[in-house]
């Protein structure tokens, strides 16, 4: 048993929903217990989506364990098929539905429905929700490919791919998908079928029409990309385009596999010169941390240190399943990689480091916000505001500017952060004001201010004590700094041995660790 | 007093009830959580149960709480089920670990979901067990919250009927005054100074807002349901010894007006006396429906089942707000104790148990009412088709109770017909 408060993904069926709610012509139906169908939500609410998530749930209650349950199963199969006549259906098991083995994938089959059925097994006390997504992607594919052989290629007047992997309750990746296929569009090269969004079963069967295969969203398309590999010896770009570099390395990936001419589409984001503006400066050396899903926790990184001149102190994810990934870039910004699903752990180690910026998902915002730490949303999982009205995508040159100005714009500004440290005693520099262009609903709470008593070092730990003095020192320097300043004149102190901080301490320690 | 009620109305009391068994849309009991661990201070919720159960509370919360929760979840493993680890062992070694973070927790429940009752964990044995192993420290109850056994605001009813047995036997020969159900500590406060204002001496409420202050129980103890989804939890009080005041529900003038008035009478109350303490009150919550009646009068409404909240509220709707009900589903029909808001109901009132929701939809299709109150899951969905909607948790969120909040109540359903009116996209 694993205590949690909160998770980072929800059980694998929850995958294989967004799955069937991203494409068209598909149902699911899902043996759970009334209860289980609080994830239409997800999808209604959180994403405001305007069609109920294509899921029929058996929803049977207790009363009916002792009598037949599998009966309920193929009634609720029988319906669906009647009311929503899907292409194709998926049939699978909840949490509870796996523990009482009604086996829906032999009652299904026995019911003789006629449209395929992909029959799920997503063990839920082992798996999560990227995996469930991914499996039922990969089956679904396999499903309908079979026996289909693909049109001869290299006949048409356009190379063609296939975009794979965005799914319903994304990250941006409505947007993602219109980025790069208007990138692809500049280039000459067709998409033939982007899946799961917006895709039906009969488009999956096209899936060997295209020339090579491009995986966007690892998470969700890695699995399917490999058997398409296989299957009909399509290539894979494996590059994801986020961030200017990344986007420019991925148009070099594809142009190479489909023979065109990359040249005209380089270069088209603002984010180099935005980032080589004197404006810029202050951002130098920022330190930032980094948790999300391992795919966008590493392309993030990148775009720290490469394209923003932050320095990455932490970096993480919660997916087991790429943590050999987040090591590999882990190793490259010398930290040590943080892989858990518990957020706990992610707020300590935010709470030891200290950044300045915190890069998460939704969770590190609030653990950020208590933290009084500036942070902005890059992964999944996100909440309702999270899903922006305006077109917002993550991926491409666009995706590049995105990543600046959301980044950028939680922090102080260039100037500014110089006017708070000369004039500390300006009574509308309090604290509690913030950042000046965040208005005033961004003001945190005025928290009490540290008492100036020395606090009194605890031999354990061997942390000095601070000096009245010092302490007082201390909260002339801006709060987005002090916390950092605190540390380091901590460390420095524990490291020489020095039992009581004072004004000199505290200065010593800033010109210890001058950059 | 008897509430001015309109005689004319046959009312619902031996309407035909359509019950359904399909897809049910609808919370499991785990959801109550959500309200009950801000309610009482001193209480956790460990749910034992899956993946799914902490996705669902994080999900139902909306905007997640993170004022470090009072509630957690103890998600079973493959190692759990294998027979690799053993549960209860392993439900200890949680509840340590919790209990040791947390010293300041009083009261733990260990919330039943659907695996933990479908492998047949016995949390009775385990709250049993444990609270031996805290005693002095931590008193440990359970309850189940599974969607199997409960629906929605079910899970609070368990949660109060488990507290039953445990609370002390109250030995004085003193009528006591008990108000049943969690509710916002504003509304609380206002029905405690209402009941102190009328001279009843001793109310309490149930639950408390700290655990060692539960109420005492017994033979002299008179109890109002402050819900209508407590059935359990009345037959547990009134197993000992309890009497149940039956009244409408203190939704609205009138509803407030009835359910006041029961106590009134239980305790003897001179009856100018009670008119003269609720007057203030009753005009106020009179004044503020009034700027919703002109907006709501005459329109059509439909409530999906969700919270049990439905019967009482269609009532007040009917009754104060001149609105016609067309459909009132509810997960759950307590009869008995909704007696008196039947018999309010227009009689042509299509009252629904249980659902199958593609049906049900159908009908709501059909009918086109003009405002339908419906879960999250169906919300957007309803809107999309050009059907004005109510979320319905926001009934349960939101303090509705009593003469100071009913117009709040009626503008909650005024808003979204407002809304639509308004805006021009």
């Amino acid at each position: 048993m694993q205590l949690t408060v909160w998770t980072y993904e929800g059980p694998p069926h929850v995958g294989a929903m967004r799955i069937a709610t991203a494409m068209e012509g598909v149902h699911y139906v899902l043996h759970a217990p009334q209860g289980d169908t609080y994830a239409d939500l997800l999808f209604t609410m959180i994403e405001r989506r305007s069609k109920r998530p294509p899921v029929t749930y058996t929803t049977f209650q207790a009363r009916d364990l002792g009598k037949d349950t599998a009966e309920l199963f193929q009634k609720a199969a029988r319906d669906a098929y009647a009311r929503f006549a899907p292409q194709a259906m998926l049939v699978g098991a909840s949490c509870t539905a796996e523990l009482i083995q009604d086996d829906p994938a032999g009652l299904a089959e026995a019911m003789q429905l006629p449209c395929p059925v992909v029959a799920l097994e997503l063990p839920s006390y082992q798996r999560k929700e990227n995996w469930g997504a991914a499996e039922t992607f990969y089956h679904l594919v396999r499903t309908m490919c079979q026996g289909v052989t693909p049109a001869p290629r290299g006949e048409r007047a356009r190379p063609s791919a296939n975009l794979l992997g965005p799914t319903a309750l994304g990250f941006r990746h409505r947007d993602d998908v219109i980025e790069i296929t208007r990138l692809l569009d500049s280039l000459g090269i067709a998409v033939n079928v982007t899946a799961p969004l917006g895709a039906t079963p009969a488009d999956l069967a096209r899936l060997g029409d295209a020339d090579f295969n491009i995986c966007l969203y690892p998470e969700i398309a890695d699995t399917t990309c490999r058997w398409l590999e296989r299957q009909y010896g399509q290539q894979t770009v494996r590059t994801v385009p986020i961030g200017h570099g990344a986007t420019r390395d991925f148009i070099a990936e594809v142009a190479a596999l489909a023979g065109v001419d990359p040249a005209a589409v380089l270069d088209t984001s603002n984010l180099p010169w935005w980032s080589r503006s004197v404006d810029s400066t202050y951002l130098t050396g920022k330190r930032v941390f980094i948790f999300g899903d391992a795919t966008h926790a590493i392309a993030a990184a990148r775009v720290a240190r490469e394209e923003l001149g932050f320095e990455v102190v932490g970096l993480g994810c919660y997916n087991r399943e790429f943590a050999r990934d987040l090591r590999e870039a882990a190793k490259l910004y010398g930290v040590e990689p943080l892989i858990t699903d518990d957020y706990l752990e992610v707020e300590d180690a935010i709470q030891a480091l200290q950044p300045e910026l915190v890069l998460g998902t939704q969770m590190e915002r609030h653990i950020a916000k208590r933290l009084r730490i500036p942070c902005a949303v890059i992964s999944a999982p996100v909440h309702v505001q999270d899903f922006p009205a305006r077109y917002s995508p993550q991926m491409g040159f666009e995706g590049a500017n995105v990543l600046f100005d959301t980044w950028v714009h939680p922090l102080v500004m260039g100037l500014e952060e110089h006017l708070l440290t000369m004039f500390r005693d300006d009574f509308e520099f309090s604290d509690s004001a913030g950042a000046s262009h965040l208005g005033h609903g961004s003001a945190v709470a005025s928290q009490p201010q540290p008492a100036a008593e020395p606090v009194a070092a605890t031999p354990a730990e061997l942390i000095a004590g601070w000096s009245a003095e010092a302490e007082k020192e201390l909260l002339k320097i801006p709060f987005f700094v002090r916390g950092k300043a605190r540390r380091n004149t901590e460390r420095y102190a524990t490291e020489l041995g020095i039992a009581a901080i004072t004004l000199e301490t505290l200065y010593d320690a800033k010109a210890h660790y001058a950059r | 007093m008897t509430p001015a009620l309109p005689a004319t109305l046959p009312g619902c009391s031996d309407a035909p009830v359509l019950r359904e068994r399909g897809q049910r849309e609808v919370f499991c009991g785990l959801t109550g959580i959500i309200w009950l661990h801000r309610k009482v201070q001193d209480a956790f919720f460990l749910v034992v149960g899956s993946r799914t159960c902490a996705h669902l509370l994080q999900s139902a919360a909306g905007v997640m709480v993170f004022a470090e929760p009072r509630f957690g979840t103890a998600i079973i493993e493959e190692r759990d089920l294998a027979g690799m680890a053993d549960c209860n062992e392993e439900l200890d070694r949680v509840v340590d670990r919790l209990l040791a973070r947390r010293p300041d927790i009083k009261l733990l429940f260990l919330v039943g979901s659907c695996p933990s009752e479908v492998i047949k964990l016995d949390l009775s044995r385990a709250a049993a067990r444990l609270s031996v192993k805290h005693a002095g420290s931590t008193k440990i109850l359970n309850y189940s919250g599974s969607g199997i056994e409960t629906t929605f605001t079910e899970g609070e009813d368990a949660c109060l009927a488990a507290l039953v047995p445990d609370l002390a036997a109250d030995t004085s020969d003193q009528p006591s005054l008990m108000l049943v159900g969690a509710l916002p500590d504003v509304v609380e406060d206002q029905f405690l100074r209402i009941f102190a204002e009328l001279g009843i001496a001793r109310v309490h409420s149930f639950p408390a807002r700290r655990s060692g202050a539960m109420p005492p129980v017994g033979p002299n103890t008179r109890f109002l349901l402050a819900q209508p989804f407590l059935g359990e939890t009345a037959r547990t009080l009134e197993s000992r010894g309890a009497t149940r005041l039956d009244a409408l529900f203190p939704f609205g003038a009138e509803g407030t007006t009835s359910w006041l008035h029961a106590a009134a009478q239980a305790f003897g109350i001179d009856e100018m006396h009670f008119r003269r303490v609720i007057a203030p009150g009753r005009e106020r919550a009179k004044r503020a429906i009034a700027h919703s009646r002109t907006r709501l009068e005459g329109k059509r409404v439909t409530f999906l089942p969700d919270s049990q909240l439905e019967i009482p509220l269609a009532r007040f709707l009917a009754t104060e707000l001149g609105m016609q009900p067309v459909e009132v589903g509810t997960p759950y029909l307590h009869r008995r104790h909704l007696a008196q808001e039947l018999a309010l109901l227009p009689r042509d009132t299509l009252i629904s148990e249980g659902q199958d929701v593609d049906l049900q939809l159908d009908r709501v299709r059909a009918a086109r009412p003009d405002l339908t109150v419906c879960g999250l899951g169906l919300a957007n969905p309803l809107e999309a088709e050009g059907l004005t909607t109510k979320w319905a948790i926001e009934l349960v969120f939101s303090p509705i109770h009593g003469f100071d909040q009913a117009g709040d109540l009626a503008e909650l359903f005024a808003r979204p017909l407002r809304r639509r009116d308004v805006l021009r996209v």
